[in-house]
């Protein structure tokens, strides 16, 4: 479903991703740990096309994201081509980002109704069965500055799947969390990734990337240092800087 | 139980809190004042109170308020479609556009809008004749400039164009205000820039923009009196012709700022009620 070679990323001409390779077959998890500051979130981005990759190449569902390659060169397509795909790629965020103007439902019937034109009373249908998914189904007229994090979380997460992505991207979903309310998200995605959605998923809920994933990635310094099975990585870790990373998080 | 304030631990029983008598006293002299100053403005016969009566509903009077208005709703328009059109110009990534944009407000903003509204009127002596054509192709439109720019259209030209740089100023504000995360969660949902600006940015940018926007509506309320300069027949011109004629100078000043004040207050009541609808949920 993703294929990532050699992707590079610079910002002002500092390399956050050097060389990245990635690939996450599809109805798969694929976790991706590491340190603050490693990448990961522009590595998400990217995947989207939410930001320019400056070298490499990215496909997900075998399309090139965000580009035209021609003669060896890439051309980087228009707006309106890119967010035709980016349909296609759901994207959960650290902070919701919610539309605050809108209710739940609304945030959730808004991209169907007006990127798919898909009439009034379907969409609204359908965001209330996902609401149901979710375990908020009452919460339907609430406003996002009325629901906690986690209801937040969740409708952000119905929101993404309004739009019937074949890919799900996490970036730290439960990270901006009380505890309490972090089990309630991480039961939605388990029973997302039950239900065979292909996801990748930026975390640092080891137990839900051991129970979860199919594959851990340990990303730092821009660079892939490790990946394999969760369990394996987690209990036995090849690499130095993997060993020093779990060590502090654990 | 009753709690008993501790006489045994040596606490008065009586909390006395702080006195203000200053403020009390200041207060009492600005009331004093106050009445002073009604009593002498409703008795004091130079104020001609049955002059300002007999006015207040006059026609010629009615007339230039419904002008004023008219230039108040026009310019006020212009200036907010301008001022969108050059805040989305400002906040592109086109440098040309942006520059474009940038060097209007600084002009507009910078020269006086009295001077811009003279400016206007005497147009024609700069370009006599308005031609619209194909490049190197047939003329479409032919005018004397002088037959175009007429004081209203001046008076227009003046207000609207000067009030968009102020407006571009404050949507770009708001616009700026808009969460980062928003755009980046509704491209993600596949939403294309102009239905992101549309249904997710401009929404939540009204909550910051209404506030002063509404200011410079009270504000073009009363710029609207400088037309008066190129002798446009607005509420204060109105006033002074009456007045030059019949020398009640006073009453009719009196009458031009008792609409003046009416407008304002129908229209910071508006403010106000526009103001709750957008409020943050
Ligand atoms: N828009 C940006 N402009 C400039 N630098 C950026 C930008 N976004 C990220 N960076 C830099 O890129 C590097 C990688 O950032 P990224 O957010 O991908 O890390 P991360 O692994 O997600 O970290 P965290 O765990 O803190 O979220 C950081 O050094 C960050 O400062
Ligand atoms: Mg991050």
């Amino acid at each position: 479903m993703v294929r990532i070679r050699g992707l590079v990323k610079r910002f002002a001409g500092r390399e956050v991703l050097s060389g990245i390779d990635l690939d996450v077959p599809a109805g798969s998890v694929m976790c991706i740990i590491g340190p603050s500051g490693s990448g990961k979130s522009t590595l998400l981005s990217c995947i989207n096309h939410l930001e320019r990759i400056d070298g490499g190449r990215l496909w997900v569902g075998g399309e090139l994201v965000g580009y035209r390659e021609y003669k060896g060169r890439l051309y980087e397509l228009p707006e309106r081509q890119i967010a035709g795909m980016r349909q296609k790629v759901g994207m959960v965020f650290q902070h919701f980002n919610l539309f605050p103007h809108m209710t739940a439902l609304q945030n959730i019937i808004e991209a169907p109704i007006r990127v798919k034109g898909e009439p009034a009373a379907t969409a609204k249908r359908r965001a209330m069965a996902l609401l149901e998914r979710v375990g908020l189904a009452a919460k339907h007229a609430s406003f996002p500055a009325q629901l906690s994090g986690g209801e937040q979380q969740r409708v952000a997460i119905a929101r993404a799947l309004a739009m019937e992505p074949q890919l799900m991207l996490f970036d730290e979903p439960t990270s901006a969390l009380d505890p309490e309310l972090v089990g309630e998200v991480l039961a939605v995605m388990k029973d997302l990734a039950r239900s065979g959605m292909t996801m990748v998923v930026v975390t640092h809920e080891l137990a839900f990337a051991r129970e979860v994933g199919d594959e851990l990635t340990f990303m730092d310094a821009g660079l892939v240092v490790e990946r394999g099975r969760p369990r394996d990585v987690l209990a036995a870790p090849q690499e130095a800087r993997t060993r020093d990373f779990l060590s502090r998080v654990l | 139980m009753i709690l008993k304030l501790g006489s045994d631990s040596g606490v008065p029983d009586v909390v006395v809190p702080l006195r203000h008598p200053w403020t009390w006293a200041a207060s009492g002299m600005a009331v004093l004042i106050a009445a002073a100053v009604a009593v002498s403005v409703a008795t004091n016969p130079a104020f001609q109170w049955p002059v300002v009566a007999k006015y207040l509903f006059d026609a010629q009077i009615l007339g230039g308020l419904l002008r004023t208005l008219e230039l108040t709703v026009v310019a006020m328009a212009m200036g907010l479609v301008l001022g969108t059109v050059l805040a989305i110009m400002r906040l592109s990534a086109n440098p040309l556009l942006s520059t474009l944009s940038w060097l209007y407000i600084w002009f507009f903003r910078s020269v006086p809008v009295l001077v811009q509204l003279i400016f206007w009127y005497n147009f024609g002596a700069l370009y006599p004749t308005l031609v619209l054509r194909v490049p190197f192709g047939p003329e479409l439109y032919h005018a004397s400039m002088n037959a175009v720019i007429t004081p209203l259209t001046a008076a227009l030209a003046g207000l609207g164009l000067a009030q968009a740089a102020y407006t571009a100023e404050v949507i770009r504000a708001g616009i700026a205000s808009v969460a980062h995360g928003q755009t980046r969660a509704a491209k993600a949902l596949g939403m294309r820039p102009a239905t992101i600006f549309v249904r997710i940015v401009f929404p939540q940018a009204m909550r910051v923009i209404i506030p002063p926007v509404g200011n410079e509506v009270i504000s073009m309320v009363k710029s609207t009196s400088l037309v008066s300069v190129i002798a446009l027949s607005d509420l204060l011109y109105t006033a002074q012709l009456i007045y030059a004629r019949t020398y009640e100078t006073i009453p009719l000043l009196i009458v031009a700022s008792l609409w003046y004040l009416a407008i304002v207050s129908v229209l910071s009541a508006g403010q106000h009620v526009l103001e709750r609808r957008y409020r943050q949920r």
